[in-house]
Formats: C-alpha cells, structure tokens, sequence
C-alpha cells in the first residue's frame, strides 16, 4: 500500500514522489528477502552413515561449501572412568577393552603396563613377546577397518570387502588364542591369561603374510586411482603446528609430518627390541594420512614376523598376588594405539579398586581439530576429512 | 479416430509389455548386479532366496517393499511428494517405447526416434527436482540440486555423441541408424566412432546416476539425496526401477546407436543366421556389464570435479567430434565409407 486516498487528505506531487520511492526500496528489500540467497544449518548425524556411530557435526552450509562446523560429541558417553571405581583390576581389563571396539588388546595394554608398573610386577619375556605381536596384530585389524571404510565413504565398495577378507585370518588367529573377536581381555597384569595354543603361530603369520601379498590390490583400487587422488590430494589440510597445538597423534599426526610414534620414541614392551620404521608423510592432507595408515600396516606386519621368529620360551604370567591390589601411589603410562597416543593415569588409594582412573584417548584429541581443518571445505570433502580422520565414537565418548 | 478390435488388441499388448518391461529390467538387472559386484569382490552374492544361486532374491526385495508402510513427511508437500516417483519413473518406461530389438521388432518405430529418446530421457530430472524440493528435507534438497546440476552437464556429451550418429547414419529413425551401420559405428569410423561411444557411454552413466558419478545420490554423504524421505512402494518406483531401468534403457540405447544394434558385430555372411534379437540383447547384455562393472572399480566424483570435467573436457571434446564427423560424411572418399 502506498499512498493515503485523496479524497480524504491533500496529497502534494513531491510527497508522492517520496512515498514510490520509499515503496521501491521496500519492495527491493523483499525481493532480496525472497530471492537472495541464505546459510543453512546441516545437521550431520547423530545418525549418519559417515560418522561410523553417534558423532554430530553442526555444520553451516551455503550451497556446496562449508562455512562452519562444530563436532558435538557425547551421544555414546558410558561413564567408563566412573565405571572403573566400582570395579576391580580384573574387571576393568573387560571395561577399557569396550573403549576402542577395534582395538581392544591396545587398551588392555596401558592398564596392565600401569598397574604392573604401580605394583612393581615382572612380566616375562614371552609375554611380552607375546603381547607385542599380538597388539601389532590388533593394529593391522583396526588399519584395515579404517582402510575399508575410507574406500567406501568416497564410494569406493570394493576395498572394503577386500579388508574383511585379509582381516579373517588374523582375526582367526587371535580368536583362537583369546576365544574373541572383538573385546579380548587377554592381558592380565603380570602376562597374559593363558599361553597361545598350538598353532597360532602358524596362523598369525599366515594372516600377516597375506595382507603384505595383497597390499598391491589396494594401491590398484584407491591410492593409485585417479579419482581417489582428486578426492584426496590437498584435500582437508592439517598442519603441523595445528596437529602439534590440539595434541593431535596417530596416524593423522603423522600424516602432517609429525614423527611421533610412542613405540619409537618412548619404548614401553619390548619394542626396542625390533627392527621397523616410523611412516610420516609431509603434507598433511587425506591422501596423506591414508598412506601412514597402509604403510604402518606392513611395519607392523614386520614387527609381529620378527615377535614370532624370536619368540622366547618360558612362563607367559609374572609373580602376581591372587588379590590384584594396587599400593598407594600414582603412574601415567602411555602406549601407541592403532589411532593415536593413549595414556592412563591410575591413582591407587591401595585399594582393590582404583581411585581414579583418568583415560586420555587418541580420537578425542583427534576430532577436536576438526572443525579447523573442515573450514571452508566442501560437503563432499566433509565426508572424505571425516572418514581420514580415523576415529572410533566409543574411543571419543568412552 | 475409429479402431477396430485387432488395432485395440496390438494396443493392449504394447502396454502390456512396455509396463511390464521396466520391473523387469530392474528385477533382472537387480540381480545381475548383485552378482556380478559379488564375484568381482570375492565373495557370493545372494545364494539362498529362490533356491538355484538366489535367483528370486531381487523379487524377494521387490516383494518386502511393497509391504512397507508409505510415509509421508508432515513437512512434506504432500502433492508434489506424491506425483514425483511417477514424473521419474513414466519417462523411464517411455523410452524403451522405440528402441528396436530386431528389424520389425518394436513397439513404435518413429522418424524421430533418436530426437524422442533424448527428450523423454531427461524428464526425469524434473522427477528428482521435485522429489528433493517437497521432501522437506536437507539432504533431499542438496541431491535434488546436485541432480538438476549433473543432468544438464551430462545431457549435453550424450547429446552430441548422438549428434555425430545422426550425422554419420543420415537419419533421425533408430531402425535408419541400425541399418547405417554395415560396420557398428563404435568400431567404424576409426577415432570418430570410439570417441562418440565412449562420450555417450561416460554420459549415460552419469545419467543415471551411478558411481563414478553418483554424487546426487551418494549414499555416505547425502544419504540417497532426492530419496531419502521416501519409503515403500515410492522408493522402489523412484529409485530402484528408475536406476535400473535408465540402465537396461542406456544399454539398449548404447547397442543400438554404436554396436550395430540387431545387426551382427562384423558384416560377415555366416554371422546372419544369429536372430537379431540374440544379437541385440547380447549387445545390451554387455552394455548393462560394463556399466556394472564401474560400480565396484571406481570411488566417486566430487560434485565440482564432475562439472569440471563435463565442461572442461566433455563437451569440448563433443563439440570437436562433431566438426570431425562432418568433415568425415562430407570429405571422405566413398569407398571407406563403408
């Protein structure tokens, strides 16, 4: 509506004339209103195949382009370090094994370190043989999972089938030692529940040997295709001094040039005792950190021949009181998970139970960067950082 | 216009088969695709639904999705969300209206056959606009956008790949282009042929939208885009019969437009006692595998490399074959003209 009716007041031309023009300028409003075009808000997940579980990512779109995303994470948050309080050592073994569902023999590790490093326990050699190659062997499972699902988040199906058929055969082999697939609780403090049965040997190189063979067919179907390349190739760029400020480690670290390997540089087992390779890669993006991940599966590969081949004899379990009881006292041990540097500190009141124990795991630190690298990328790089980052939600949540 | 009872019955029929040949495809192609990603990725497939190597699983599918409950967001436009499988699905089933199995095997043979083709092919599009626009959805919106984008960038190579057929046959009529071809066109004019095919073949998949050019479906980012509010019996129609049906259609259109159609592979003497039809659906047969083939071997497209390489390369690319195809129908000699 515009102008009064003249009939009923005076109307002078140049109050019209003010009038249309503040009309136009009203309706150009609207018209820009109506057609100009806005940010959206896109949720992603809880529920999304790409988040591998219940991770959120708010993220400000406008088209194709991310503006802004926020990781919000906690929809799988099970209290475990509360848990743990109520429960004693052995139990926990069970309890820290559910943290990283891929890896659990990794997250058994640092509590039995912790604990016989509080207690002041002696593993034997063949123990901790024992324990290096089979974590080594949990490290190839947990890579190629990581390897599978990186392939079909960019639509590449192929890989993945491929990594569940080198997976079995490990998987074979530490089923047979522990009886699990998923969550182990092999490792007590002192050594292990029981030695490996006849046969494992075999078996466990049998299935390392076979990833090694058949490592190539990868190369064929991503890192040497050329539309995995343009999916990954300067794509959602981590630098170092980024990775180095958010505590980033693992393999994105890595992946941006950063030569941390906590089996390396703070040798814990027996770790010193072998002969492998520390990859990094230096230019931080996708491409780069799915290379780490190949190539730390044939040290680590390496790593569990050499434990086989040099496999003392001897008892698998130190000298280990029938209650597992912690004196007072604190420790922080730190091991390499498949995903990144995981520390446990335990506080002990010298109860049978922990007083606290505070659970540093890799995803968390690594998901945070996030929301930095993902700035200003497009939605379908979104989908590739995600899966490049390698996380695990129970790992984040616990 | 005055029918008699025969002319109603040859109608009839037609209907019949042109409504029954898509679920077909899609059952038949549902299953070959199973397999045939199966075998290429060690492992089986379906082996139990139907008993002799899961032969019925596809109908078994088919079967669970007509039980689904139809849900309809509250959002939802509700009209627009309804009509929107059927303005995908009924150009679907309006392409195979002209592709010729064999000499007098079709159901109508136009003169503008090809024109026809590449017309009622694209309609769909305006299908997966309209299922992403009503949804009311995010993700639905973003594929339905990703879709209209691909369709007009990938409608043009495949525009231009036929171009140069009709250039090199003469003729708008499908059954015209089968008989141009003494030579299938894809092996004949050395350079001209092969570019056209490839063009039309990389054009086609991008069509109907499968990996490597699956972005606005691309199921890990955008869950399945234009489709992910519908359910049930829409879904099926939307989607699965669509997919499937645009390829069995692609292939068949493919088989006719550069393998020679119903004509064997080499004018050779012996060869013509194979019927056309075996000729055409062995052709088609190769097609639909070389489409399924590309699933299992290639990651996908991001959306702006997708165009780019429809505008930086496959249209340039198109447009430089139809300056070779016209110099070829107007300078070249006679005799290897063929």
């Amino acid at each position: 509506m515009a102008i009064g009716d003249p009939r009923t007041e005076p109307v002078d031309a140049s109050e019209i004339a003010r009038r249309a023009q503040l009309d136009a300028a009203e309706s150009f409003g609207e018209s820009e209103r109506r057609f100009g075009t806005e940010e959206m808000i896109l949720n992603v997940g809880p529920q999304h195949p790409a988040t591998h579980g219940v991770f959120r990512l708010l993220a400000t779109i406008d088209g194709e382009k991310l503006l802004d995303a926020e990781p919000i994470i906690g929809y799988m948050h099970r209290g475990y370090e509360k848990l743990v309080e109520q429960r004693d050592y052995r139990q926990i073994t069970n309890l820290v094994s559910r943290m990283d569902w891929l890896s659990g023999i990794n997250n058994e590790l640092p509590l039995a370190l912790a604990l016989e490093k509080l207690m002041e326990i002696e593993v034997p050699p063949r123990a901790t043989y024992l324990r290096v190659a089979m974590a080594e062997m949990n490290r190839i499972l947990n890579h190629l999972m990581f390897m599978a699902s990186f392939g079909a988040e960019l639509g590449a199906i192929t890989p993945t089938f491929y990594a569940f058929r080198e997976r079995e055969d490990i998987q074979l082999a530490l089923e047979m030692a522990t009886g699990g697939r998923m969550h182990f609780g092999f490792f007590r403090p002192g050594g292990l529940k029981e030695d490996v049965p006849r046969g494992f040997f075999d078996q466990a190189l049998k299935g390392v040997r076979q990833v090694i063979e058949r490592l190539p067919d990868y190369e064929d179907l991503l890192t040497g295709n050329e539309i995995f390349k343009q999916r990954t190739l300067n794509v959602g760029v981590l630098d170092k001094e980024v990775a180095y400020s958010y505590g980033v480690s693992g393999p994105i670290a890595r992946g941006s040039d950063i030569s941390f390997d906590v089996r390396k540089d703070e040798p814990y087992l027996s770790y010193e005792d072998f002969d492998f390779e520390v990859c990094s890669a230096p230019n931080g993006d996708c491409f780069d950190r799915f290379w780490v991940l190949v190539h730390e599966v044939v040290e680590s590969a390496k790593i569990v021949e050499q434990a086989i081949e040099g496999m003392p004899p001897g008892p698998i379990l130190g000298k280990v009181p029938r209650v597992v009881q912690a004196p007072k006292g604190e420790v922080y041990v730190r091991t390499e998970n498949p995903l990144g540097e995981l520390g446990m500190y335990l506080i002990s009141n010298g109860d049978r139970t922990p007083y606290r124990l505070k659970i540093r795991t890799p995803s968390y630190n690594n998901v945070s960067v996030l929301s930095h690298v993902l700035h200003g990328t497009y939605v379908s790089d979104m989908i590739a950082i995600l899966g490049s980052f390698f996380f695990v939600l129970g790992d984040i949540d616990r | 216009m005055e029918l008699n009872l025969a002319e109603w019955q040859i109608i009839i029929v037609k209907v019949a088969i042109i409504l029954g040949v898509v679920p077909m495809a899609a059952l038949v192609g549902g299953y070959a695709e199973h397999k045939v990603m199966a075998h290429l990725q060690h492992r089986l497939g379906p082996m139990y639904a139907g008993g002799f190597h899961g032969w019925a699983q596809t109908l078994a599918d088919g079967l669970k999705f007509l039980y689904k409950e139809d849900i309809i967001p509250d959002a939802a436009d509700k009209r627009v969300f309804k009509l929107a499988p059927v303005a995908i699905f009924v150009p679907v089933v309006m392409i195979y209206l002209v592709i010729p199995i064999d000499r007098t095997l079709m159901i109508e043979n136009l003169d503008l056959g090809l024109f026809y083709l590449l017309a009622i092919g694209s309609v769909s599009s305006i299908g997966l606009i309209m299922a992403g626009w009503s949804s009311a959805n995010k993700y639905a919106l973003i594929g339905a956008l990703r879709s209209a984008a691909q369709l007009i960038a990938y409608e043009l190579p495949i525009v231009l790949a036929a171009a140069a057929v009709a250039m090199l046959a003469g003729t708008l009529s499908l059954n015209g282009i089968v008989e141009a071809q003494d030579w299938p066109f894809a092996l004949w004019p050395i350079g001209i042929g092969q570019v056209a095919f490839l063009l039309f073949t990389v054009g086609s998949v991008a069509e109907m939208t499968r990996i490597p050019f699956d972005m606005p479906v691309a199921e890990s980012e955008i869950i399945t885009g234009p489709f992910t509010e519908y359910t049930g019996m829409r879904y099926i129609f939307a989607h699965m019969f669509a997919e499937m049906g645009h390829m069995v259609a692609f292939a068949g259109i493919a088989a006719t437009l550069f393998l020679g159609g119903y004509k064997p592979i080499v004018p050779w003497e012996p060869l013509e006692v194979i019927p056309g039809f075996v000729w055409f659906f062995g052709k088609l047969v190769f097609m639909v595998f070389l489409f399924l083939w590309m699933r299992p071997t290639f990651p996908r497209v991001r959306e702006d490399q997708l165009q780019k390489f429809a505008w930086k390369f496959l249209i340039p690319v198109g447009l430089a074959l139809i300056l070779a195809v016209g110099a070829w129908v107007l300078y070249a000699p006679e005799s290897i003209k063929g």
